[in-house]
This record gives C-alpha cells, structure tokens and sequence, in this order.
C-alpha cells in the first residue's frame, strides 16, 4: 500500500523532471546548456525505467538500462567533443 | 521482513524522486551556466542511486537475494557523471572564456582548452616533424 503511493510519488518526480528538461532543451540559449539538459533527460528516463521494473516486479528492464545508460555517457562525451573539436572521430 | 522492506523502499523512493526533483529544477532555475552543471551532475545523480538503492532493497524483500544489477548501473552513474561534468566544462570554457577572465593555470603556461595548438597537433609534429 504505502509502495505503490510511493511508486506513484517517484513516477510523478520523474515525469515532472523529464518535461522540466524537455522545457529547457526547448528554451536553452546555447548549445552547451541542451546538451547538459539532453543529458539530465537520459539520468532521468534511467529512473523512470528502474521505477517500471520495480512495479512490474520483472528483471528484464536492467539490461535496457544499463545500455541507455552507457550509449548516454559516449553521445554526451560525443556532444562535447563536437563542441571542443569541430569533429568527433580525427 | 516484508513490512520493513516496503517503509525502507518507500523511504528510499520518495527521497530520491525529491533529488531527481530539485535537480531538474535547479537546471532551469539556476543562472550561470557553470552552477547550471551543479544541479544535475550532483542532485540527479543521487536521486538515480536511491531509486536504484530502492528497488534493490525491494528485490531482497520479496525475492529474498540481492541483485547486482542495480550496484553496476549505480556504480556506472557514479562513475560517468563526473566525466560529463567536466566535458561541459571544458567545452564551456572553450567557447566562452577569455584567457584574461580565467584564474592563473598555476605552473602551465596557459589553460590547455584554450591553447591554439590543439594536442593533435603537438602528437603529430612530434611524430612527424614540423611540417607546415
């Protein structure tokens, strides 16, 4: 009883935050601060996933995870290699 | 045993949805865009690892083992956020600042961001000779 308010409490956290990023992705006055908001956003939907597999009870959303996990750090690591660099692979 | 694993993942949950929460917000709230970089490598992250501390302590209550899937992708966070933290830092600088704002580089003789020759560029005359 008191899991599943909770549950709905994160799920609601979360979400909120995900559109607070998707505002200021839309909102951002340089390309630095919607990359850092791109980034937030993946953190946020690993949450989102973590919290789906706590209320279906099943294991199979950890791999999903652990993979939008990793491809999130390498595209930010990309993000900001095109912004120090020009290109990304020399 | 399942009474107290559902109050301590409840506990967890709520914390961490607050952390994800005030990180969020501290993105859009905030002015500077170098304390931007503060709210969400710091207070996202943490509300990522109670989320995952949650649902780990949820897989003991009701499955009765502790998973290690949570402790790598907590372990993973905690290692990569730092890192793009300070590759939007460094891509900041590099965009914005002037060498004159910048405190001193101490011993160096300039910021390496800002440096005209790219590291590239040194590995390659080393290598190669100058050739340009």
């Amino acid at each position: 009883m008191i899991l599943s308010y909770a549950l709905y409490f994160a799920f609601g956290c979360f979400g909120l935050a995900v559109l607070m990023n998707l505002w200021k992705i839309i909102t951002a006055e340089g390309v630095g601060d919607r990359v850092l908001a791109l980034d937030t956003m993946v953190v946020n939907s690993i949450a989102i996933l973590v919290l789906a597999g706590i209320q279906e009870g099943t294991e199979v959303f950890f791999e999903a995870t652990m993979i939008i996990a990793m491809l999130g750090f390498v595209s930010t690591v990309a993000y900001a290699r095109f912004m120090l660099r020009g290109n990304i692979i020399e | 045993m399942g009474e107290i694993g559902d109050i301590l993942t409840a506990i967890f949950l709520v914390v961490g949805g607050c952390f994800g929460l005030v990180g969020s917000f501290g993105l859009i709230k905030l002015r500077d865009p170098m304390s931007r970089l503060h709210a969400p490598t710091k207070a996202t992250t943490l509300g990522v690892g109670g989320v995952l501390i949650a649902s780990l302590i949820h897989s003991f209550a009701v499955d009765g083992y502790v998973s290690v899937h949570e402790l790598l992708i907590t372990l993973f966070l905690f290692l990569t956020a730092p890192v793009t933290a300070l590759f939007l830092a460094k891509a900041h600088i590099h965009r914005h600042s002037e060498d004159e704002v910048l405190p001193s580089p101490g011993k160096d003789t300039c910021w390496a961001v800002l440096d005209h020759r790219t590291s590239r560029q040194i590995i390659d005359e080393a290598e190669y000779g100058q050739d340009d």
